[in-house]
């Protein structure tokens, strides 16, 4: 026996014989070493405990009636913010890089003799599905990172998640899942990594497969745009905005409660376990650097995820160039593709086209409204934009409009687009994150199907429910 | 006219060393020491580890913001360190990732300098983890932050009578405004080089058969692992079964390399 295993042995026979009181007996005493150290060089004004505006702030956004309204009206604030704001520094970005850029381009290419496909594909492919990313996501992302950023600066978060908590504890799952699924808002890739935090592996992996529910950044626009054209039309013009802020903030809570309800469900069935108990520290509010905060936010974030979504999007613009002008039999492959999705599309209240939008998009879910236009015009004929195989934005979102309901769009579409988008797989980064995180191919899969899976239930349901009350 | 030469009390100071430091970022290739940043979550232990490197991650103001290992570097006096920022955790005892990431990093990472960032606003907690990690390592630095916050919460802090307390140098600072850094790397280098030598606090209240079973384990250690600095922590370890530490016991790791 070597020196080691007998050192083992005598270890394993001494724990054996000081019990399970052990680990405590060493906390204790350990606290207990804090307790005179501390007594013996800390003084503190007995009269003056903690910041009395903190206690006053705290008191009122976790309270238990002000605490969940607050909580939406400052989402509501954020996103108004972010939807009005990013309007006019996105119109301006598309008519320099469409309008101006990409007929440049063009002629230059002509210019050079670029062979017809070659400059199909790299300029009406790649480049405009970059350009589109671009124009589309960076400024609602230059705004509401930042926002976001500063909030999470002054402390509010783990409020948040104080709020949550209860709720997260009847769901089975972590209370630190408020932070991952806050995170999950901006990216749900940052939020998969974010929920390290989170100690034991059967609460993590909850936390992992439902952060998809929170609606990230990629998917904002997408709700956004399809809110504000037929949401919005619904109402008097006057409530339009008020409405599609609404509609988008109802799709957010909706995600928050399939959220709840997957955790639930995961935990009672795959996921079966005790919830652990947690301190959650309620940080002081610190009144964020205001200017130091947005640099970090823009170089952190901001950039960071728009870098990622142009490393997608290019192979993406790609895709979706080469499979409308590639034809089998007379027809493009995007056209087959769509048409062998129709009828399953109609099932679901959507159509082939957001099907095939949803596939070629997986890279990046930024690149989903302006590929479903593309193919619109692919399948309808229409002569808008920049015809087959060409990404485009249109002038306005009345525009855009009327160009999906002569593609056959009706108020249950858009509805029906709006929940897919909710409820469909991750992108595939996120997947990719999962699967480094999980390092498992089950939980992968798991968490990348059971999203889709949910997003036909419901969609189905709500398109046959919708054609039994309304058509 | 003499202007020129007039000095301010800080530059004339023997601390006053601006071009010795260089932040050098992510840019850590060949380094002399290795720097390991602890404490709890939401010490402000990301802002340090900003201040040091020049890096600008975005720090936020909730528990558990830093899941990854960062690591990042700082030059100064012509010696390069290489700053490796652990998971922010209240204690080391338990088995979760990010307890173990911290744990096993200063414990088999050998860090030559832990700098502690401690909450100088809720000390008696934060403590828990620096008795913990004073069990590990002879060469820890504890920087005191968040001292503007103290402050307005009327807590004063005694830093030479905790230094002595605990036998490691004790830093104030508000690294948000860069308050106390440079005095941290003054300190930091100096406990690198062996200038300034710990000698670190121990944990006192130990209940006596527990003290007894961790002596006995202790000395055994020693008999066989002449070298190692952290006889007692491991026999807490193995008395806890620390699966790791059996693993570095039954492969010799504790044996000097």
């Amino acid at each position: 026996m070597s020196a080691a295993d007998k050192i083992i042995e005598m270890s394993n026979e001494l724990r054996w014989r000081l019990g399970n009181e052990f680990h405590d007996e060493i906390t204790e005493g350990i606290y207990a070493d804090a307790h005179e150290i501390v007594a013996e060089t800390v003084t503190t004004d007995s009269r003056k405990g903690r910041n009395a505006a903190d206690i006053a702030i705290d008191k009122i956004v976790t309270s238990k009636i002000w605490g969940f309204p607050i909580m939406f009206l400052i989402l509501a604030i954020v996103l108004w913010i972010t939807i009005i704001g990013a309007n006019y520094p996105s119109s301006w970005l598309a008519s320099l890089l469409l309008d101006t850029i990409h007929p440049a381009l063009k002629d230059g290419a002509n210019y050079l003799n670029f062979p017809w496909w070659l400059s199909g594909f790299l300029i009406d492919g790649v480049y405009l599905a970059l350009a589109w990313v671009i124009s589309v996501m960076l400024p609602p992302m230059a705004i509401f990172f930042p926002l976001f950023t500063l909030l999470e600066d002054f402390g509010y978060l783990p409020r948040v998640a104080f709020n949550l908590d209860y709720l997260f504890k009847k769901a089975g799952a972590h209370g630190k899942q408020a932070l991952t699924m806050s995170m999950g808002f901006g990216c749900n890739a940052a939020g998969v990594v974010a929920t390290r935090i989170i100690d034991s592996p059967r609460e993590r992996l909850i936390a992992i497969i439902t952060n998809n529910f929170s609606l990230c950044n990629g998917r904002w626009p997408t709700q956004i745009l399809i809110a504000t054209i037929f949401i919005g039309a619904i109402v008097p013009s006057v409530f339009s905005g008020v409405a599609a802020v609404a509609a988008v903030i109802g799709i957010a809570v909706l995600g928050m409660g399939f959220m709840f309800f997957s955790s639930w469900a995961l935990s009672k069935t795959l996921l079966k376990g005790e919830v652990s108990t947690f301190n959650l520290e309620l940080p002081p509010y610190r009144p964020p650097r205001f200017w130091k905060t947005l640099y970090t936010s823009l170089i952190d974030r901001t950039l960071i995820v728009l870098w990622r979504a142009i490393v997608f999007a290019a192979p993406a613009g790609a895709v979706i160039w080469l499979i409308s002008n590639i034809d089998i039999d007379g027809y493009s492959i995007a056209y087959w593709m769509i048409h062998a999705l129709d009828g399953f599309g109609w099932l679901l209240g959507l159509n082939g086209v957001i099907l095939v939008a949803y596939i070629v998009a997986i890279p990046a879910n930024e690149i989903v409204i302006p590929t479903i236009l593309m193919l619109t015009v692919l399948v309808t004929g229409i002569h808008a934009g920049e015809g087959a195989g060409v990404m485009f934005e249109l002038g306005s979102a009345s525009e855009t409009g009327e160009l999906l309901s002569a593609g056959g769009w009706t108020l249950l579409t858009a509805i029906n687009l709006m929940l897919f988008s909710l409820l469909h797989n991750p992108c595939s980064t996120t997947i990719y994150t999962i699967y480094k995180e999980t390092k498992s191919f089950k939980w992968t899969t798991v968490a990348t199907l059971m999203p889709v899976f949910m997003g036909f239930v419901v969609t189905f349901l709500v398109a046959q429910l919708w054609r039994i009350f309304f058509q | 006219m003499e202007s020129k030469n007039l000095k301010s009390a800080c530059e004339s100071c023997p601390q006053y060393n601006p071009n010795g430091l260089k932040k050098l970022g992510v840019d850590v290739e060949k380094y002399d020491f290795v720097v390991a940043l602890a404490g709890n979550p939401n010490t402000g232990k990301s802002t340090v580890f900003n201040a040091l490197t020049g890096l600008r991650q975005h720090t936020g103001n909730w528990p558990g913001k830093t899941v990854t290992r960062a690591e990042g570097g700082f030059q100064y006096n012509d010696q390069k360190y290489k700053l490796v920022d652990l998971p922010g955790t209240y204690s080391l005892l338990s088995t979760s990732e990010d307890e173990e990431v911290a744990r096993n990093f200063i414990l088999f990472g050998k860090p030559d300098v832990t700098v502690i960032v401690v909450d100088a606003g809720r000390l008696e907690r934060n403590l828990n983890l620096v008795i913990q990690i004073l069990e590990i390592t002879n060469k820890a630095v504890v920087c005191l932050n968040l001292m503007d916050e103290a402050k307005r919460n009327h807590i004063e802090i005694n830093t030479r009578a905790l230094a002595k307390r605990l036998g490691v140098p004790v830093v104030a600072a508000s690294a948000r405004f860069n308050e106390g850094i440079p005095e941290l790397i003054n300190v930091v280098s100096e406990v690198a080089n062996g200038t300034i030598v710990c000698k670190p606090h121990r944990i006192k209240n130990v209940p006596k058969h527990i003290d007894e079973a961790v002596k006995k384990l202790s000395e055994a250690l020693k008999k066989q692992f002449p070298t190692l600095p952290n006889s007692r922590w491991i026999a807490f370890r193995l008395l806890e079964g620390d699966q790791r530490v059996l693993e570095a016991l039954r492969t010799e790791e504790f044996n000097p390399s």
